[in-house]
Protein backbone atom coordinates (compact mmCIF):
# COMPACT_ATOMS: atom_id res chain seq x y z
CA UNK A 1 0.00 0.00 0.00
CA UNK A 2 1.20 3.49 -0.88
CA UNK A 3 -0.01 6.35 1.31
CA UNK A 4 0.56 9.96 0.23
CA UNK A 5 0.47 12.67 2.88
CA UNK A 6 -0.34 16.17 1.68
CA UNK A 7 -1.55 19.59 2.77
CA UNK A 8 -2.36 22.93 1.19
CA UNK A 9 0.47 24.72 2.94
CA UNK A 10 3.72 24.02 4.75
CA UNK A 11 3.89 23.57 8.51
CA UNK A 12 0.61 21.70 8.98
CA UNK A 13 2.28 18.45 10.01
CA UNK A 14 2.89 16.44 6.83
CA UNK A 15 6.31 15.32 7.94
CA UNK A 16 5.16 14.62 11.52
CA UNK A 17 2.39 12.36 10.20
CA UNK A 18 4.44 10.78 7.38
CA UNK A 19 7.41 9.94 9.57
CA UNK A 20 5.24 8.49 12.32
CA UNK A 21 2.96 6.51 9.99
CA UNK A 22 6.04 4.94 8.37
CA UNK A 23 7.49 4.23 11.77
CA UNK A 24 4.23 2.70 13.04
CA UNK A 25 4.35 0.01 10.32
CA UNK A 26 6.29 -3.14 11.17
CA UNK A 27 8.43 -2.44 8.16
CA UNK A 28 8.01 0.41 5.69
CA UNK A 29 9.51 2.83 3.20
CA UNK A 30 9.43 6.56 3.74
CA UNK A 31 9.85 8.69 0.60
CA UNK A 32 10.45 12.41 1.03
CA UNK A 33 9.05 14.05 -2.12
CA UNK A 34 9.25 17.53 -0.57
CA UNK A 35 12.41 17.95 -2.60
CA UNK A 36 12.74 21.71 -2.05
CA UNK A 37 13.14 21.25 1.69
CA UNK A 38 13.27 17.55 2.60
CA UNK A 39 13.31 17.16 6.37
CA UNK A 40 12.11 13.61 7.16
CA UNK A 41 15.75 12.48 7.29
CA UNK A 42 16.29 14.81 10.28
CA UNK A 43 13.96 12.51 12.25
CA UNK A 44 15.08 9.16 10.84
CA UNK A 45 18.82 9.93 10.78
CA UNK A 46 19.31 7.03 8.34
CA UNK A 47 22.51 4.94 8.22
CA UNK A 48 24.44 3.65 5.20
CA UNK A 49 23.19 6.45 2.98
CA UNK A 50 23.77 5.96 -0.75
CA UNK A 51 23.51 8.97 -3.04
CA UNK A 52 22.39 9.03 -6.67
CA UNK A 53 22.62 12.10 -8.89
CA UNK A 54 19.52 13.05 -10.89
CA UNK A 55 20.12 14.33 -14.40
CA UNK A 56 17.77 15.92 -16.91
CA UNK A 57 18.34 16.62 -20.58
CA UNK A 58 18.42 20.13 -22.02
CA UNK A 59 18.93 21.05 -25.68
CA UNK A 60 22.17 22.37 -27.15
CA UNK A 61 21.96 23.96 -30.58
CA UNK A 62 24.71 23.64 -33.17
CA UNK A 63 24.43 27.12 -34.70
CA UNK A 64 26.46 26.12 -37.76
CA UNK A 65 23.95 23.41 -38.67
CA UNK A 66 20.86 25.50 -37.76
CA UNK A 67 19.06 26.81 -40.84
CA UNK A 68 16.87 29.20 -38.85
CA UNK A 69 13.65 27.45 -39.85
CA UNK A 70 12.20 27.87 -36.34
CA UNK A 71 10.56 24.43 -36.39
CA UNK A 72 11.85 23.84 -32.86
CA UNK A 73 10.63 27.24 -31.58
CA UNK A 74 7.14 26.58 -32.96
CA UNK A 75 7.16 23.04 -31.60
CA UNK A 76 8.08 23.79 -27.97
CA UNK A 77 4.82 23.91 -26.01
CA UNK A 78 6.68 25.27 -22.99
CA UNK A 79 8.09 28.22 -24.97
CA UNK A 80 11.61 27.35 -23.83
CA UNK A 81 13.10 28.34 -27.19
CA UNK A 82 13.32 31.72 -28.90
CA UNK A 83 14.87 32.81 -32.19
CA UNK A 84 16.83 36.02 -31.80
CA UNK A 85 19.55 37.52 -34.02
CA UNK A 86 19.34 34.49 -36.34
CA UNK A 87 20.11 32.12 -33.46
CA UNK A 88 18.02 29.73 -31.37
CA UNK A 89 18.19 30.67 -27.70
CA UNK A 90 17.44 28.01 -25.07
CA UNK A 91 15.85 28.83 -21.71
CA UNK A 92 17.05 25.88 -19.63
CA UNK A 93 14.86 26.82 -16.66
CA UNK A 94 11.67 26.63 -18.78
CA UNK A 95 12.65 23.39 -20.59
CA UNK A 96 10.73 20.30 -19.47
CA UNK A 97 13.28 17.91 -21.03
CA UNK A 98 10.78 16.36 -23.44
CA UNK A 99 13.42 15.98 -26.17
CA UNK A 100 10.96 17.01 -28.87
CA UNK A 101 13.10 19.80 -30.35
CA UNK A 102 16.02 17.48 -31.04
CA UNK A 103 13.72 14.94 -32.72
CA UNK A 104 11.91 17.46 -34.87
CA UNK A 105 14.88 19.54 -36.07
CA UNK A 106 15.17 18.90 -39.85
CA UNK A 107 18.89 19.78 -39.80
CA UNK A 108 19.68 17.56 -36.78
CA UNK A 109 21.21 20.63 -35.21
CA UNK A 110 19.93 19.99 -31.69
CA UNK A 111 21.61 17.59 -29.29
CA UNK A 112 20.88 17.09 -25.62
CA UNK A 113 23.22 17.51 -22.71
CA UNK A 114 22.89 16.23 -19.14
CA UNK A 115 22.22 18.68 -16.39
CA UNK A 116 22.31 17.64 -12.71
CA UNK A 117 19.34 19.04 -10.81
CA UNK A 118 19.61 17.17 -7.51
CA UNK A 119 20.15 13.87 -5.72
CA UNK A 120 18.28 10.93 -4.23
CA UNK A 121 19.62 9.60 -0.92
CA UNK A 122 18.67 6.15 0.40
CA UNK A 123 19.41 4.80 3.87
CA UNK A 124 17.95 2.73 6.69
CA UNK A 125 16.54 3.80 10.05
CA UNK A 126 15.49 0.78 12.16
CA UNK A 127 12.30 -0.59 10.52
CA UNK A 128 12.12 2.15 7.89
CA UNK A 129 13.94 2.53 4.60
CA UNK A 130 14.38 6.27 4.12
CA UNK A 131 14.54 7.72 0.60
CA UNK A 132 15.03 11.46 0.23
CA UNK A 133 14.83 13.60 -2.89
CA UNK A 134 16.82 16.80 -2.84
CA UNK A 135 16.56 19.52 -5.48
CA UNK A 136 19.57 21.77 -6.04
CA UNK A 137 19.05 25.37 -4.95
CA UNK A 138 17.91 27.57 -7.82
CA UNK A 139 16.41 24.78 -9.93
CA UNK A 140 12.89 25.47 -11.17
CA UNK A 141 11.15 22.16 -10.66
CA UNK A 142 11.63 18.97 -8.70
CA UNK A 143 9.24 16.92 -10.83
CA UNK A 144 12.04 14.83 -12.47
CA UNK A 145 13.38 13.92 -9.02
CA UNK A 146 9.93 12.94 -7.74
CA UNK A 147 9.34 10.84 -10.89
CA UNK A 148 12.61 9.00 -10.28
CA UNK A 149 11.87 8.57 -6.54
CA UNK A 150 8.56 6.88 -7.30
CA UNK A 151 9.84 5.00 -10.35
CA UNK A 152 12.60 3.38 -8.30
CA UNK A 153 9.96 2.30 -5.80
CA UNK A 154 7.29 1.11 -8.25
CA UNK A 155 7.84 -2.64 -7.82
CA UNK A 156 8.17 -2.36 -4.05
CA UNK A 157 5.81 -4.53 -2.02
CA UNK A 158 6.54 -2.92 1.35
CA UNK A 159 4.13 -0.33 2.67
CA UNK A 160 5.21 3.12 1.55
CA UNK A 161 4.54 6.57 2.95
CA UNK A 162 5.04 9.49 0.57
CA UNK A 163 5.72 12.85 2.20
CA UNK A 164 4.48 15.36 -0.42
CA UNK A 165 5.54 18.94 -1.09
CA UNK A 166 3.10 21.55 0.26
CA UNK A 167 0.33 22.96 -1.93
CA UNK A 168 -1.35 21.48 -4.98
CA UNK A 169 1.21 22.15 -7.73
CA UNK A 170 2.67 19.82 -10.39
CA UNK A 171 5.12 18.45 -7.82
CA UNK A 172 2.25 17.38 -5.55
CA UNK A 173 0.32 15.84 -8.46
CA UNK A 174 3.41 13.85 -9.39
CA UNK A 175 3.81 12.72 -5.76
CA UNK A 176 0.25 11.39 -5.35
CA UNK A 177 -0.11 9.86 -8.82
CA UNK A 178 0.60 6.27 -7.75
CA UNK A 179 -0.81 6.51 -4.23
CA UNK A 180 -3.51 4.08 -3.04
CA UNK A 181 -4.66 6.53 -0.39
CA UNK A 182 -4.21 10.23 0.33
CA UNK A 183 -4.03 11.66 3.83
CA UNK A 184 -4.89 15.36 4.02
CA UNK A 185 -3.45 17.20 7.02
CA UNK A 186 -5.35 20.25 8.26
CA UNK A 187 -4.94 22.93 10.90
CA UNK A 188 -7.86 24.17 13.04
CA UNK A 189 -8.06 27.67 11.50
CA UNK A 190 -9.93 29.40 8.68
CA UNK A 191 -6.66 29.56 6.78
CA UNK A 192 -6.21 25.84 7.44
CA UNK A 193 -9.70 25.20 6.08
CA UNK A 194 -8.87 27.14 2.90
CA UNK A 195 -5.69 25.10 2.41
CA UNK A 196 -7.57 21.86 3.09
CA UNK A 197 -10.03 22.83 0.35
CA UNK A 198 -7.13 23.14 -2.13
CA UNK A 199 -5.86 19.59 -1.58
CA UNK A 200 -9.42 18.27 -1.30
CA UNK A 201 -10.09 19.57 -4.83
CA UNK A 202 -6.87 17.92 -6.01
CA UNK A 203 -7.53 14.43 -4.61
CA UNK A 204 -11.10 14.54 -5.95
CA UNK A 205 -9.69 15.38 -9.38
CA UNK A 206 -7.33 12.39 -9.13
CA UNK A 207 -10.17 10.19 -7.91
CA UNK A 208 -8.12 8.88 -4.99
CA UNK A 209 -9.56 7.54 -1.75
CA UNK A 210 -8.69 9.99 0.99
CA UNK A 211 -9.24 11.03 4.58
CA UNK A 212 -8.29 13.91 6.79
CA UNK A 213 -6.06 14.06 9.87
CA UNK A 214 -6.87 17.10 12.00
CA UNK A 215 -3.64 18.37 13.55
CA UNK A 216 -3.07 20.80 16.45
CA UNK A 217 -6.59 20.17 17.74
CA UNK A 218 -7.68 22.53 20.53
CA UNK A 219 -10.92 23.05 22.44
CA UNK A 220 -13.60 24.93 20.57
CA UNK A 221 -14.45 25.49 16.96
CA UNK A 222 -12.36 23.79 14.26
CA UNK A 223 -13.11 25.25 10.79
CA UNK A 224 -11.31 22.33 9.11
CA UNK A 225 -13.43 19.83 11.02
CA UNK A 226 -16.65 21.59 9.98
CA UNK A 227 -15.38 21.52 6.40
CA UNK A 228 -14.87 17.74 6.63
CA UNK A 229 -18.38 17.32 8.05
CA UNK A 230 -19.91 19.54 5.34
CA UNK A 231 -18.08 17.74 2.53
CA UNK A 232 -18.39 14.22 3.98
CA UNK A 233 -14.62 13.82 4.25
CA UNK A 234 -13.72 10.95 6.60
CA UNK A 235 -11.76 12.19 9.63
CA UNK A 236 -9.26 9.40 10.17
CA UNK A 237 -7.34 10.89 13.08
CA UNK A 238 -6.95 13.79 15.46
CA UNK A 239 -3.63 14.94 16.85
CA UNK A 240 -3.92 17.21 19.88
CA UNK A 241 -2.18 20.57 20.25
CA UNK A 242 0.33 19.11 22.68
CA UNK A 243 3.38 21.09 23.81
CA UNK A 244 5.10 17.88 24.83
CA UNK A 245 4.69 16.49 21.30
CA UNK A 246 5.98 19.80 19.94
CA UNK A 247 9.08 19.66 22.14
CA UNK A 248 9.88 16.03 21.28
CA UNK A 249 9.26 16.63 17.57
CA UNK A 250 11.44 19.79 17.58
CA UNK A 251 14.31 17.71 18.88
CA UNK A 252 14.06 15.46 15.84
CA UNK A 253 12.71 12.51 17.84
CA UNK A 254 10.08 10.26 16.30
CA UNK A 255 7.21 10.35 18.79
CA UNK A 256 5.92 6.83 18.05
CA UNK A 257 9.35 5.47 18.99
CA UNK A 258 9.23 7.03 22.45
CA UNK A 259 5.53 7.32 23.39
CA UNK A 260 3.10 4.41 23.71
CA UNK A 261 0.14 6.79 23.50
CA UNK A 262 1.26 8.35 20.24
CA UNK A 263 2.30 4.95 18.86
CA UNK A 264 -1.30 3.85 19.49
CA UNK A 265 -2.67 7.04 17.90
CA UNK A 266 -0.69 6.56 14.66
CA UNK A 267 -1.37 2.79 14.56
CA UNK A 268 -5.10 3.61 14.82
CA UNK A 269 -4.74 5.94 11.82
CA UNK A 270 -2.96 3.16 9.90
CA UNK A 271 -5.71 0.69 10.74
CA UNK A 272 -8.32 3.15 9.56
CA UNK A 273 -6.42 3.68 6.27
CA UNK A 274 -6.12 -0.08 5.74
CA UNK A 275 -9.87 -0.44 6.29
CA UNK A 276 -10.64 2.38 3.87
CA UNK A 277 -8.31 0.99 1.18
CA UNK A 278 -9.64 -2.59 1.44
CA UNK A 279 -13.25 -1.36 1.17
CA UNK B 1 10.10 54.21 -35.38
CA UNK B 2 7.92 51.19 -34.56
CA UNK B 3 6.88 50.60 -30.99
CA UNK B 4 4.78 47.92 -29.26
CA UNK B 5 2.38 48.34 -26.33
CA UNK B 6 0.41 45.57 -24.58
CA UNK B 7 -3.26 46.66 -24.71
CA UNK B 8 -6.54 45.38 -23.31
CA UNK B 9 -8.64 45.95 -26.42
CA UNK B 10 -8.14 46.50 -30.14
CA UNK B 11 -8.67 50.25 -30.21
CA UNK B 12 -6.62 53.33 -29.37
CA UNK B 13 -9.12 54.42 -26.70
CA UNK B 14 -8.43 51.21 -24.77
CA UNK B 15 -5.93 50.89 -21.92
CA UNK B 16 -2.40 49.59 -21.47
CA UNK B 17 -2.58 45.98 -20.24
CA UNK B 18 -0.97 45.38 -16.83
CA UNK B 19 0.67 42.17 -18.12
CA UNK B 20 3.20 41.93 -20.92
CA UNK B 21 3.34 38.16 -21.50
CA UNK B 22 -0.37 37.55 -21.11
CA UNK B 23 -1.78 40.69 -22.68
CA UNK B 24 -4.58 39.83 -25.15
CA UNK B 25 -3.23 42.20 -27.85
CA UNK B 26 -0.23 44.26 -28.81
CA UNK B 27 -0.56 47.65 -30.44
CA UNK B 28 2.17 48.05 -33.06
CA UNK B 29 2.52 51.77 -33.68
CA UNK B 30 4.66 53.57 -36.24
CA UNK B 31 5.56 56.98 -34.78
CA UNK B 32 6.61 58.49 -38.13
CA UNK B 33 3.68 57.30 -40.22
CA UNK B 34 1.31 57.56 -37.23
CA UNK B 35 -0.08 54.23 -38.40
CA UNK B 36 -1.03 51.31 -36.24
CA UNK B 37 -2.02 47.64 -36.28
CA UNK B 38 -3.12 45.24 -33.57
CA UNK B 39 -1.50 41.87 -33.01
CA UNK B 40 -3.24 39.00 -31.22
CA UNK B 41 -0.97 37.67 -28.49
CA UNK B 42 -1.03 33.89 -28.95
CA UNK B 43 1.19 33.56 -25.85
CA UNK B 44 -1.67 34.70 -23.60
CA UNK B 45 -3.02 31.17 -23.26
CA UNK B 46 0.37 29.48 -22.74
CA UNK B 47 0.77 27.33 -19.66
CA UNK B 48 4.27 28.62 -19.18
CA UNK B 49 6.91 30.68 -20.91
CA UNK B 50 4.31 33.25 -22.04
CA UNK B 51 6.84 36.07 -21.67
CA UNK B 52 9.32 34.40 -24.02
CA UNK B 53 6.69 33.73 -26.67
CA UNK B 54 5.20 37.22 -26.40
CA UNK B 55 8.67 38.76 -26.61
CA UNK B 56 9.40 36.66 -29.70
CA UNK B 57 6.22 37.99 -31.34
CA UNK B 58 7.22 41.57 -30.53
CA UNK B 59 10.78 41.04 -31.79
CA UNK B 60 9.42 39.55 -35.04
CA UNK B 61 7.52 42.81 -35.65
CA UNK B 62 10.90 44.58 -35.87
CA UNK B 63 9.92 47.14 -33.28
CA UNK B 64 12.52 49.44 -31.74
CA UNK B 65 10.85 49.85 -28.39
CA UNK B 66 8.32 48.27 -26.07
CA UNK B 67 6.18 50.40 -23.74
CA UNK B 68 4.96 48.29 -20.84
CA UNK B 69 4.15 48.62 -17.14
CA UNK B 70 5.94 45.39 -16.25
CA UNK B 71 8.23 42.81 -17.81
CA UNK B 72 9.58 39.46 -16.63
CA UNK B 73 13.21 38.44 -16.74
CA UNK B 74 12.96 35.87 -19.55
CA UNK B 75 11.01 38.25 -21.79
CA UNK B 76 13.44 41.04 -21.02
CA UNK B 77 16.35 38.76 -22.00
CA UNK B 78 14.77 38.04 -25.39
CA UNK B 79 13.94 41.71 -25.98
CA UNK B 80 17.28 43.13 -24.93
CA UNK B 81 19.27 40.57 -26.95
CA UNK B 82 17.21 41.58 -29.96
CA UNK B 83 17.93 45.24 -29.23
CA UNK B 84 14.37 46.21 -28.28
CA UNK B 85 14.41 48.99 -25.66
CA UNK B 86 11.91 48.64 -22.83
CA UNK B 87 10.20 51.79 -21.53
CA UNK B 88 7.93 52.01 -18.51
CA UNK B 89 4.42 53.24 -19.26
CA UNK B 90 3.00 56.09 -17.23
CA UNK B 91 -0.71 55.72 -16.50
CA UNK B 92 -3.04 53.53 -18.56
CA UNK B 93 -3.88 55.79 -21.53
CA UNK B 94 -2.44 54.47 -24.78
CA UNK B 95 -2.48 57.87 -26.51
CA UNK B 96 -0.83 59.67 -23.60
CA UNK B 97 1.92 57.07 -23.45
CA UNK B 98 2.61 57.40 -27.19
CA UNK B 99 2.68 61.18 -26.73
CA UNK B 100 5.08 60.92 -23.77
CA UNK B 101 7.29 58.52 -25.71
CA UNK B 102 7.44 60.92 -28.67
CA UNK B 103 8.53 63.72 -26.32
CA UNK B 104 11.15 61.49 -24.63
CA UNK B 105 9.04 61.61 -21.50
CA UNK B 106 9.15 57.90 -20.61
CA UNK B 107 11.94 56.34 -18.58
CA UNK B 108 13.51 52.94 -19.21
CA UNK B 109 11.93 50.03 -17.31
CA UNK B 110 14.52 48.98 -14.75
CA UNK B 111 12.52 46.70 -12.45
CA UNK B 112 12.49 43.33 -14.14
CA UNK B 113 10.48 40.83 -12.11
CA UNK B 114 11.25 37.14 -11.73
CA UNK B 115 8.96 34.72 -13.55
CA UNK B 116 5.66 33.82 -11.95
CA UNK B 117 5.97 30.09 -12.50
CA UNK B 118 2.91 29.05 -10.57
CA UNK B 119 2.27 26.14 -12.90
CA UNK B 120 5.32 24.29 -11.54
Amino acid sequence: MKIAVLSGKGGTGKTLVSVNLASAFEEAIYIDCDVEEPNGHLFFKPDDVVEKEILVKTPVVDHDKCSGCRTCVEFCKFNALAFINQKVKVFDSICHSCGGCSLICPEHAIKEKDKAIGVIESGQSQNVKVITGRLNTGEETGVPIIKELLHLNREEVLNTVIDCPPGSSCMVMESIKDADYCVLIAEPTLFGRHNLNMVYDLVKLFDKPFGCVLNKCIQGENPSESFCVDENIPIIGRIPFDKNLGAINSNGTIITRVSMAYDALFKAILNRIEEEVSR
Amino acid sequence: MKIAIPVDEKNLESTVCISFGRTPYFLIYDTEKEAHTFLDNSAAASQGGAGIKAAQAVVDQNVHALLTPRCGENASEVLSEAGVKIYKTNGTSIKENIESFNQNGLSMLTEIHAGLHQHK
